[in-house]
């Protein structure tokens, strides 16, 4: 099958970062009167073009209200929402878009499982387990159900390499309802066994919701290789745009969870004694969707999948590799860098400490340079402390970026640990 | 680097290296106060003795002692601020936080910021009976306006000790 399209001379091959920079209108600008350095895609990624004219296109030709309108333009914006739905069925293994519940973000999506799954088929004592890598996102609502519920929250812990260590995962999942957790770390990298992870929790009885926020981005999700019974994800972070975030769920459990919120769209009738509501997705979206955003990742997915998730998966593991060693070299028992020190067991996500500067006066000086990195807890306060510190400057690539990317962060770190003298 | 200067006086790297009051004490007698700042995660502690909280802004600071982690801004700030206010009165250090958090206040207008640090009337405190003294080199801090909170923590979290601890 010969596939090409943007940046792509064909399977097998490498990614042509140069054709694809050139895809991204923002790379082209400056910062601080230097060449853009975006190295914090696992904050957002930026867009390509054919994400910004998708979302154009719709507005200018296509935009009403979805559903319910008899006239032609209403059928062709519902067409667009579902075709976008489709398409990210598509893009995830799904065996129907019905499986696709569109939502603001992951941090919502993750919300609805814990407080419309969780809110029903949770009691006090119940056990959820979590991670100690997840995300403020996958953590908090299940504090709020701990709170409300007296639901008791249960951790597998994080070894020294950054991985998971799951030692005692059968004792912690004894009596689980619920295991949450994340498919990759924001902060380290980490990409957890998710399938191993699944299949342990089921045979102990619980349900297995996953993060796959910073997953679904950078390698080929497939829930049906997963087995999990929620996977969720963010399109802003896969190149689509904001307002728009996935959850994908196993039919059977999509049908037994109650509405998150309710409203207009997601009945199929409402009388003064109370609501019948529609059935999955539907019934998880209530009000007026985010129809240019659907269309927006639908491109972005498209996007992709052009350039193939292998090969995406293929270039961020060779960034990983010539950015450790590149940095290790040059830097050496100064730089800390945290999680999986192998290139293949990690996204494309580096956290590290150099010397003692801290993370905000670091990423002041990578400013300086036109470097955006991330300084700080990354929303994950509780992996924070495992690892022992308050912030690390993190850095990460996408498909845009190439080892002169990690060359200039070399260059502006040797110059911080000048600049501080150290 | 000429912008980074600004903002990494060599007083400020000084003080980040050598920090002055850097401690704990023993609670009680002292009271001990945390402070965060949310997005960062960076935090101080500020331990705080009285010698007699009941007598209000006439109290003295008889000790102090800054603990906690953060960024250069933050832990040179919070070092300045322990030595600029150990052995004073607490109306004195009260007004000298006013003085100081008007010098990072970012007036309207000027760089797009909300005031949300300014003085309510928005107008400059001047410095009472304590100098601002090395504290002038923050004043760098202003031009990068997502520091300022940074510049700030020390600060917010003594006026909290001082409320906490009766002063
Ligand atoms: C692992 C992980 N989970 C969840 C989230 C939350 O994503 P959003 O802010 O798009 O809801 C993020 C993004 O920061 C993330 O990295």
């Amino acid at each position: 099958m010969e596939v090409t399209g943007p940046g792509q001379d064909g399977p097998g091959h490498d990614l042509d970062v140069e054709a694809i920079r050139k895809d991204f209108p923002i790379l082209a600008t400056q910062m601080n009167g230097k060449r853009l350095t975006y190295l914090d895609t696992a904050a957002t990624s930026q867009k390509p073009r054919a994400v910004l004219e998708a979302m154009d296109h719709y507005y200018e030709t296509s935009n009403a209200n979805v559903h319910r309108a008899a006239y032609s333009l209403a059928e062709q914006a519902t067409n667009a929402l579902e075709g976008a739905r489709a398409k990210v069925a598509r893009f995830i293994g799904a065996t129907s878009p019905d499986q696709v519940v569109f939502t603001k973000n992951a941090t919502e999506s993750l919300n609805l499982v814990a407080r419309a799954w969780g809110g029903k088929f949770l009691s006090a004592g119940d056990v959820v387990v979590l991670s100690q890598l997840e995300h403020h996102a996958n953590i908090v609502p299940w504090h709020q159900l701990a709170a409300e519920q007296g639901v008791e929250l249960r951790w597998i812990p994080v070894g020294p390499d950054g991985r998971l260590d799951l030692s005692g995962l059968d004792a912690l999942l004894d009596g689980a309802k619920m295991l949450a957790v994340t498919a990759m770390s924001n902060v380290t990298g980490t990409i957890t066994p998710v399938t191993e992870l699944a299949e342990r929790a089921h045979a102990a009885g619980a349900l297995v919701a996953v993060d796959a926020c910073q997953y679904a981005p950078h390698l080929s999700l497939d829930v049906q290789t997963f087995g999990a019974d929620f996977v969720a994800f963010s399109s802003h972070k896969m190149l689509g745009p904001t307002g728009i975030g996935v959850l994908w769920g196993r039919p059977e459990v999509l049908d037994a969870t109650p509405p998150f919120l309710g409203g207009g769209g997601m009945i199929l009738d409402v009388t003064m004694d109370g609501f019948t509501p529609a059935a999955v997705p539907q019934k998880f979206e209530a009000g007026t969707p985010a129809v240019a955003e659907a269309v927006g990742l639908g491109a972005a997915v498209d996007y992709l999948d052009a350039l193939g998730m292998d090969q995406v998966r293929a270039h961020e593991v060779a960034l990983n590799r010539y950015a450790i060693e590149m940095l290790t070299d040059r830097f050496g028992d100064a730089l800390t860098i945290h999680g999986p020190q192998e290139p293949e067991a990690r996204g494309g996500v580096l956290s590290f400490a150099l010397a003692d500067i801290h993370p905000h006066d670091m990423s002041q000086v990578l400013n300086e340079h036109g470097v955006g990195v991330r300084p700080g807890h990354h929303c994950a306060k509780p992996l924070m402390r495992v690892l022992g510190v308050g912030a690390t400057t993190r850095a990460s690539w996408y498909v845009y970026n190439d080892t002169d990317d990690i060359d200039v962060l070399g260059d502006a770190l040797a110059d911080a640990l000048d600049f501080f003298g150290l | 680097m000429s912008g980074l200067e600004d903002l990494y006086r060599e007083i400020i790297l000084d003080h980040y290296r050598s920090p002055r009051n850097r401690g704990e004490l023993a609670v009680p007698p002292a009271h001990r106060t945390d402070g965060f700042n949310p997005l960062c995660g960076d935090e101080i502690v500020v331990y705080l003795e009285l010698d007699d909280p009941a007598k209000g802004d006439d109290a003295t600071i008889t000790d102090l002692r800054i603990g906690g982690q953060g960024c250069s801004i933050s832990q040179s700030s919070a070092s300045m601020m322990s030595a600029a206010v150990k052995g004073h009165t607490v109306g004195d250090a009260r007004h000298l936080t006013r003085a100081f958090k008007s010098m990072m206040s970012i007036h309207e207008g000027e760089l797009g910021g909300d005031g949300s640090e300014a003085e309510a009337d928005g107008g400059t405190v001047e410095p009472g009976e304590l100098p601002l003294g090395d504290l002038d080199a923050l004043k760098g801090v202003v031009k990068f306006p997502v520091r300022i909170k940074c510049a700030t923590l020390g600060w917010n979290t003594l006026l909290q000790g001082f409320d906490d601890a009766g002063g």
